[in-house]
């Protein structure tokens, strides 16, 4: 057994283009280090330098947002499936202030 | 290759372009296009935001599936997490892919900003942005956002392209 990670077109690049990969851990900051052991400079697109969530992803633990969940320290479990998706986001407002308004 | 026959994806002129999207240009059908105008408008002042689902590698436009702008903004938009996830596994489920990613700007003109270059995470989608800042005129522009360079295409508007 094993945790699913389905993985979005952008970052197929880092998997040698595949959809769906596998890995391990307790918690999804655990399973994001192994993912990035196989599939190296995955988790430099999910984790920001200061170890948040990217907000440029979306990252789901079965049907619900990590984010709900405790983010890095949501636990996973054999048999969980992650999605990884890009966040769609934009629009007029300056970067800067999006990313505050955003809070995250 | 059968000789006299162009392959698809060459600059030959002519007849390559009638169907789908072959590189800088977006193929949309007007009732389609006239649906994203109509749900920009509803929505102004504030941003409006959307995607159209199409046959997965068809490039073509096919399936309407306007979203909340969970953020309600003037000025940002961001679709709901929860829908988000709802609506792209409905996509892998139909074998479909987000062929267009739209929102408005209800004060500037239609071309992406700073923020949009930096969240574009569709690099096989047309991004098509929406200016409703004229109330008479309505501003459409499409482009491709890949690797933050950004590629403005040509919107070619057709009518009933697929069989109703």
């Amino acid at each position: 057994m094993a945790i699913e990670v389905r993985v979005p077109t952008i970052l197929r690049s880092y998997t040698g283009g595949a959809k769906v990969v596998e890995g391990s851990g307790d918690t999804l900051s655990g399973l994001i280090d192994d993912l990035d052991a196989k599939h190296n400079g995955l988790k430099g697109r999910l984790i920001t330098p200061e170890g948040g969530l990217h907000r440029f992803v979306n990252i789901y633990l079965n049907d619900e947002d990590v984010r709900f969940l405790g983010a890095l320290d949501a636990k996973v479990a054999d048999g969980d499936s992650i999605t990884i998706l890009p966040a769609v986001a934009g629009g007029a407002l300056g970067f800067a202030a999006a990313a505050a308004l955003l809070g995250r | 290759m059968t000789p006299g026959v162009p392959a698809v994806g060459t600059a030959t002129p002519g007849r390559a372009k009638s169907h789908g999207n072959v590189r800088h240009v977006l193929t949309i059908d007007s009732a389609i296009l006239d649906a994203i105008v109509a749900h920009a408008r509803r929505d102004h002042p504030d941003e409006a935001c959307g995607v159209v689902a199409g046959p997965a590698g068809s490039d073509l436009p096919t399936r309407l599936i306007p979203m909340d702008n969970a953020a309600r903004s003037m000025t940002f938009y961001e679709f709901d997490s929860i829908e988000q996830l709802r609506v792209w596994r409905e996509m892998d489920d139909n074998d479909e892919e987000p062929v267009i990613i739209y929102h408005s700007h209800t004060a500037t003109e239609a071309y992406p900003s700073r923020t949009d270059i930096s969240f574009a995470g569709e690099p096989g989608a047309h991004y098509l942005l929406v200016s409703t800042r004229e109330p008479d005129s309505t501003e459409i522009r499409s482009f491709r956002i890949v690797d933050n360079v950004v590629t403005e295409e040509e919107v070619n508007i057709v009518d009933a392209t697929v069989d109703a």
